[in-house]
């Protein structure tokens, strides 16, 4: 007990230091290289991911293919992934940004498919019937009652981006994993602690902006009856 | 008019849906196709607007081959409406109303507008136009979905087991109002149901398919139930056909008499020689006030002023069939139904041995006419040379029919 208010004592005075919220070692500086490096990831995933969970989901060819692979890519573990892509890519931006690319595919593409083949099938026999096209069906019908599972794909895979966008620092490319690098290296646990907090109230931020996102743009006819996640 | 020549579809897996269905659809009518299920009965409808389409012969709208179509645009002059609605759970009800208005590219404003319009047509409270699909009842649903298919007032809707999912008293009011719209609207209507309730109500004609995907009998309602084409036809029709058919008769070829009738200010003495048990008084007007029994008709005066027994129902002469006039006689005190015209002015007493009269023979010369029919059909297909098996099936019995119903 004594021993976790301490910790948070450190961490509270670490994160009042002055020196924090300075300088290329401060904290505002850390947080814009992980949310640059976190949001190039999500993005490309997200264009990837939805793009073929769009195009599986609404064809409902592939499904089985989708499905095995994104078991896969669960399976391997992100270090491994990124050791396998530096060692291949060399050390740099770009090995870091695939890794964590690959990483948020999976939840995006397979939310994504999911979402658009469990739209209701007369829904969709109504939109077709009434004379809406392929692409109609796909954009006024099912990606809209897909969203809110689309959503949860993006924020999963979200959430997992800014946790993991830590391994950043090892490839020297800093961002907040650096604190916990460095801290561990000198054996700081003041400055792994304060690192780890500032990771976890960032994954909370983006908890929250998901869930403003989500009742932003999802239609309270899919809110009201059902609540998905 | 919709016309199918020779369609068979018969799916990859082998399954035949449809097997060389011939059948028209006439403009401004409502076909009814009902059979047992699997009958191809939804296969049929989805060939018209293309959301099947047949691997052998065509389906033409008015002359013209649907195939030659693109199908988007083919649909959106086409009314399209389903079992469970299939309306949009992420639109409002207005939205999902003017969904063909904004897929022509309506202003949004003329197309909201007519989505409200048609609410008020199909019964929906103006308050549910912001609202979510999963906000009504399974009635309500079905309500939109018929709006949304008449969006934009397409001259063909298809509606294929539109009713069959809500509860039997929300049906038959769906029914009772989807006749009074197309009593205004007039549209060609092509209508799936598996109950044969239903498409005698619905139906002008009434298409009956069977397993397999055969057509075995096309004819206005009155003509499927007095001269069913085959043993399936009429096991599906059932053993109270009779008593169905009564429907169709008529009231008109009822035999009315003006016997024991008499104005209110006619003397009693003119009731106690006619010597009728009961008497039936009428106004100045010639509207029936009611039954003086020959107990109390008072010792002088008018047949007016004894107290009269109430006339529960009359039948109206020119709208209702001889059923209604059936079902009147056995209610009314004197054991006679009381005709009355539009204006409900008097025209004529019935009674029930009359009325039973007339049933019998109506049914006698329908079964004349019926054997004239097959006999002459019997003679068409040797004189044809055709496959006898044709002559009873398919859309042949229909021929004499078809200006029957409506
Ligand atoms: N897409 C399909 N593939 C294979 N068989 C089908 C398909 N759709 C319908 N069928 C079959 O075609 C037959 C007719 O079906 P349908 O037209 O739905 O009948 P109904 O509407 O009269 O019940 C049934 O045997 C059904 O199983
Ligand atoms: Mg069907």
């Amino acid at each position: 007990m004594n021993d976790l208010w301490n910790q948070i004592e450190l961490v509270s005075e670490w994160l009042s230091a002055s020196a924090q919220w300075h300088g290329d070692d401060g904290i505002p500086h850390r947080l814009l290289q992980h949310l640059h490096y976190s949001g190039l990831s999500l993005l490309f995933a997200a264009l990837i991911g939805l793009a073929f969970g769009l195009l599986v989901g609404h064809t409902g060819r592939g499904g089985f293919l989708v499905a095995s692979l994104a078991n896969i890519a669960r399976a391997v573990p992100t270090i491994g992934l990124i050791l396998l892509v530096v060692t291949v890519a060399g050390l740099g931006v770009t090995p870091v940004l695939v890794a964590l690319t690959a990483l948020a595919i999976p939840p995006i593409l397979v939310n994504t498919f999911e979402g658009i083949r469990g739209v209701d099938a007369d829904a969709k026999d109504a939109a077709q019937g009434m004379g809406m096209t392929g692409w109609g069906v796909l954009w006024r019908v099912e990606a809209p009652m897909a969203l809110p599972l689309i959503l949860l794909g993006l924020r999963t895979a979200a959430i997992q981006i800014v946790a993991t966008a830590t391994i950043a620092a090892y490839p020297g490319l800093g961002g907040l994993g650096r604190y916990i690098v460095d801290g561990l290296a000198r054996n700081d646990y003041e400055l792994v602690i304060g690192g780890t907090v500032v990771v976890v109230v960032l994954a909370v931020v983006v908890q929250l902006v998901f869930a403003l996102l989500r009742r932003l743009v999802v239609s309270r006819g899919l809110l009201g009856s059902s609540r998905p996640s | 008019m919709i016309t199918f020549e020779g369609v068979t579809k018969r799916y990859p897996d082998g399954t035949v849906a449809l097997d060389d269905v011939s059948l028209e659809c006439p403009t401004g009518r409502i076909t009814v196709f009902v059979g047992t299920s699997g009958g191809g009965k939804t296969t049929a409808l989805r060939t018209i607007n293309r959301m099947v389409e047949p691997t052998g012969g065509r389906v033409l709208i008015d002359g013209r081959d649907v195939l030659e179509r693109k199908s988007s645009e083919l649909r959106r002059g086409i009314g399209y409406v389903i079992q469970h609605a299939g309306l949009f759970p992420h639109r409002t009800i207005e939205d999902n109303i003017a969904t063909v208005p904004y897929l022509l590219r309506w202003n949004r404003k003329k197309a909201r507008d007519t989505a409200h319009e048609l609410m008020e047509r199909v019964g929906l409270e103006p308050g549910m136009a912001k609202r979510y699909p999963f906000q009504l009842s399974g009635g309500q649903q079905q309500r939109v979905g018929v709006a949304r298919a008449l969006a934009a007032d397409p001259p063909i809707m298809l509606m294929d087991e539109p009713f069959s999912a809500v509860d039997p008293v929300v049906r038959h009011e769906l029914q009772e109002e989807f006749l009074r719209l197309q009593a205004e609207l007039h549209k060609t209507i092509v209508f799936v149901t598996h109950d044969i309730d239903e498409a005698i109500k619905l139906g002008d004609r009434i298409a009956v398919f069977r397993t397999g995907g055969r057509l075995v009998q096309v004819a206005s309602p009155e003509d499927i139930l007095a001269r069913p084409a085959d043993d399936f036809v009429a096991g599906f029709i059932g053993h109270d056909r009779g008593i169905r058919r009564l429907s169709f008769i008529p009231a008109t070829d009822a035999p009315l008499t003006e016997r024991s009738v008499l104005a209110a200010d006619a003397p009693v003495a003119d009731a106690r020689a006619a010597g009728d048990e009961w008497t039936l008084v009428i106004d100045a007007d010639r509207r029936p006030l009611g039954w003086a029994s020959a107990e109390v008709l008072p010792a002088s005066g008018t047949v007016g002023d004894a107290r009269l027994a109430p006339i529960g129902h009359t039948f109206d002469i020119e709208g209702d069939s001889v059923r209604a006039a059936l079902d009147a006689a056995i209610l009314s005190p004197s054991g006679r139904a009381v005709g009355v015209d539009g204006a409900g002015r008097l025209v004529g007493v019935a009674d029930q041995a009359d009325l039973s009269a007339t049933i019998t023979a109506a049914v006698a010369a329908e079964a004349a006419e019926a054997e004239a029919v097959s006999a002459g059909a019997a003679a068409g297909a040797a004189a044809d040379g055709a496959d006898p098996k044709d002559a009873g099936s398919g859309d042949r019995p229909a021929a004499g029919a078809d200006g029957g119903g409506g």
